[in-house]
């Protein structure tokens, strides 16, 4: 049909180019990408040094550093990526969940946007992004099954087709994150703890017998209160005791007991689910242990296997466009209306 | 000169369109319903009803605060996102300023002020010279009692506007007592078409990507980290 127009950035009319933004929590976002696959790019800007000191993200500094950065970020991604407001088909946005007022800068920037540019906005679901990372590193092919393992999530979401997602199990407390970032606190590691006790279960060895929560049998859902009290409680014996534990290999025990449980479980729900592919997804996706271990376990079983590299693991806004994209195709429209939503269903996408 | 003003720093949604430096429409509503949801709606009535498209603006003006945080942020990051999109500047006007022009025929002083909690209220002082309101004391967060004591001193009556009034009204009354003068309700709202009009005749500064709301105060967690700090020294 018609001329093939080729415009500097390589588009022609049948490309697909989507302007995706991201600010769920700590990291203001935007990428551009091209047919839901091509990151032509992906800019982060992270705040991870202004919350170091509050051991933790404070919610209103998130949102105040949100709105100083997001257009500096808006116009740093399009120039890398050598696009104008006229090469764009839409603007995809994180609506939730996550922190509300974090949320709210991305959504309201997206609309603005829309607004003014006159484009289609497509507000996308935090974890339905993080699950597109794996679509941008290889093809999706279905039935899948995503480990979705973040600082605020833990799930196994089954997939049947592209946009179809349901959650099988999940965390009835802590997130895996949450979990590593609580017991690095109590093994007086620094803030964000997660990378620290994997580089230290590396070290250590699992000598020390810490709890496994297998719930019901039939259940696919996770805990990780029990277990993070659990280490809290070895610690304390320990020093009443005037002994003091090799922190290497408490490390290694905690990382063994929640590695052992998530792999399990999700060889188990890939089986009963009949799948033959596999996605790893979430900040979390970035432990080396857990990488290596359900790796070897899906080579076992003859599972493809897809984990993003690092860059795509944490949060970023390439999968808000890759995931948006698909949501584009398929004529899913937001309007003026759209709202950060901090506790948004992912089956509601 | 073409402007949109927004404001959605309290619970008063106000989005004005000046056409050729005429104001030709306003959106104000009081209501506790969420802005973030009907800002843009908003938005694009007032727009349409005007016969004018984004492209066609040469300013954005809006509410930068002091007010409600999360408030000011929608606000803030819809003028600003969409001044830098359309590569047209951006200017913020104080919700202080902009309330203060309802007191313009006002033979004295007037103080604007927004509930903060606590006791406490961010207000300014300002007084209307040949019909233009000047800033007397500036913008603060203050507990109200501690400010109404300073007003009775000054010379002249006070106006006082806010649509927090009916917290303040008795310490208003016991404090100030005659010199005292409360505004009608109708000018206790902030009008968006004022806000228009304040930020057409105001000079652009900085560059739009710098551009954020005036807080007034730091993040809660932030003051306290400091107070630490300072102890510890
Ligand atoms: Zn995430």
């Amino acid at each position: 049909m018609g001329d093939v127009r080729v415009t500097n950035n390589g588009k022609n009319t049948q490309d697909t180019i989507i302007l995706g933004v991201e600010t769920s929590c700590d990291e203001t976002a935007v990428a551009v990408v091209k047919n839901g696959r091509d990151i032509l790019s992906n800019t982060v800007s992270s705040q991870i040094e202004s919350h170091k000191r509050f051991g933790g993200v404070v919610p209103e500094i998130a949102s105040r550093h949100h709105v100083e950065q997001i257009t500096y970020i808006l116009e740093e991604a399009m120039a890398e990526a050598e696009v104008s407001f006229d090469d764009i088909d839409a603007i995809a946005v994180t609506e939730g969940p996550g922190l509300v007022g974090a949320l709210l800068i991305g959504v309201n920037a997206a609309k603005a946007i829309a607004f003014s540019q006159n484009k289609p906005l497509i507000g996308v679901h935090h974890i339905a992004g993080h699950i597109y990372a794996n679509h941008i590193v290889e093809e999706l092919t279905f039935p899948l099954l995503t480990l979705v393992v973040s600082g605020g999530h833990t799930e196994l979401v089954y997939m049947k087709e592209h946009g179809s997602f349901e959650v099988i199990g999940e965390t009835r407390d802590d997130a895996v994150g949450e979990a590593y970032d609580k017991v690095a606190r109590t093994l007086g590691l620094p803030y964000p703890g997660g990378p620290h006790i994997d580089r230290l279960a590396h070290e250590g060895e699992a000598s020390i017998t810490l709890p496994r929560a297998w719930l019901e049998p039939d259940s696919f859902d996770f805990s990780f209160s029990g277990l993070k009290s659990a280490v809290i409680n070895t610690l304390h014996n320990a020093k009443q005791r005037g002994e003091t534990l090799p922190v290497e290999n408490l490390a290694a025990s905690f990382q063994e007991s929640v590695i052992e449980v998530l792999v399990t479980k999700t060889m188990k729900a890939a089986k009963e689910k009949n799948v033959d592919r596999v996605l790893l997804a979430g900040g979390v996706a970035a432990n080396k242990g857990l990488r290596k271990e359900l790796s070897d376990a899906c080579e076992a079983e003859g599972l493809k296997l897809t984990i993003p590299p690092m860059s795509l693991c944490t949060d970023n806004a390439a999968m808000i466009a890759a995931a948006g994209t698909i949501l584009y195709e398929k004529g899913y429209r937001s309007g003026d209306r759209l709202n950060g939503q901090p506790g948004l269903e992912l089956s509601s996408q | 000169m073409n402007v949109l003003a927004i404001d959605t720093s309290s619970y008063v949604l106000g989005v004005a369109v000046m056409k050729d430096g005429w104001l030709v429409g306003e959106y104000i509503t009081y209501l506790k319903k969420n802005h973030s949801v009907r800002l843009m709606p908003a938005i694009r009535a007032l727009m349409e009803e005007v016969d004018l498209t984004p492209n066609r603006l040469d300013r954005i003006v809006v509410s930068e605060g002091p007010g409600s945080y999360t408030g000011v942020r929608i606000g803030v990051t819809t003028a600003k996102t969409m001044a830098w999109s359309l590569k047209i500047p951006v200017v913020g006007v104080s919700s202080l300023e902009v309330l203060a022009q309802n007191g313009r025929h006002f033979n004295g002083y007037i103080s604007p002020f927004i509930d903060a909690r606590r006791g406490q209220v961010y207000t300014g002082l300002y007084e209307s010279k040949n019909g233009i309101v000047q800033q007397v004391k500036e913008d603060q967060i203050i507990i109200h009692r501690e400010w109404l004591n300073q007003l009775k001193e000054m010379d002249k009556p006070v106006c006082m506007l806010s649509i927090d009034m009916n917290k303040h009204n008795d310490d208003i009354h016991a404090i100030l007592g005659e010199k005292g003068i409360i505004a009608t309700v109708t000018d206790c709202m902030p009008r968006p078409g004022e806000l228009a009009r304040v930020g057409m005749e105001k000079k652009v500064e900085g560059e739009t990507h710098d551009f954020s709301p005036n807080y007034i105060r730091l993040a809660e967690a932030e003051a306290k980290w400091m107070e630490s700090q300072q102890t510890s020294k």
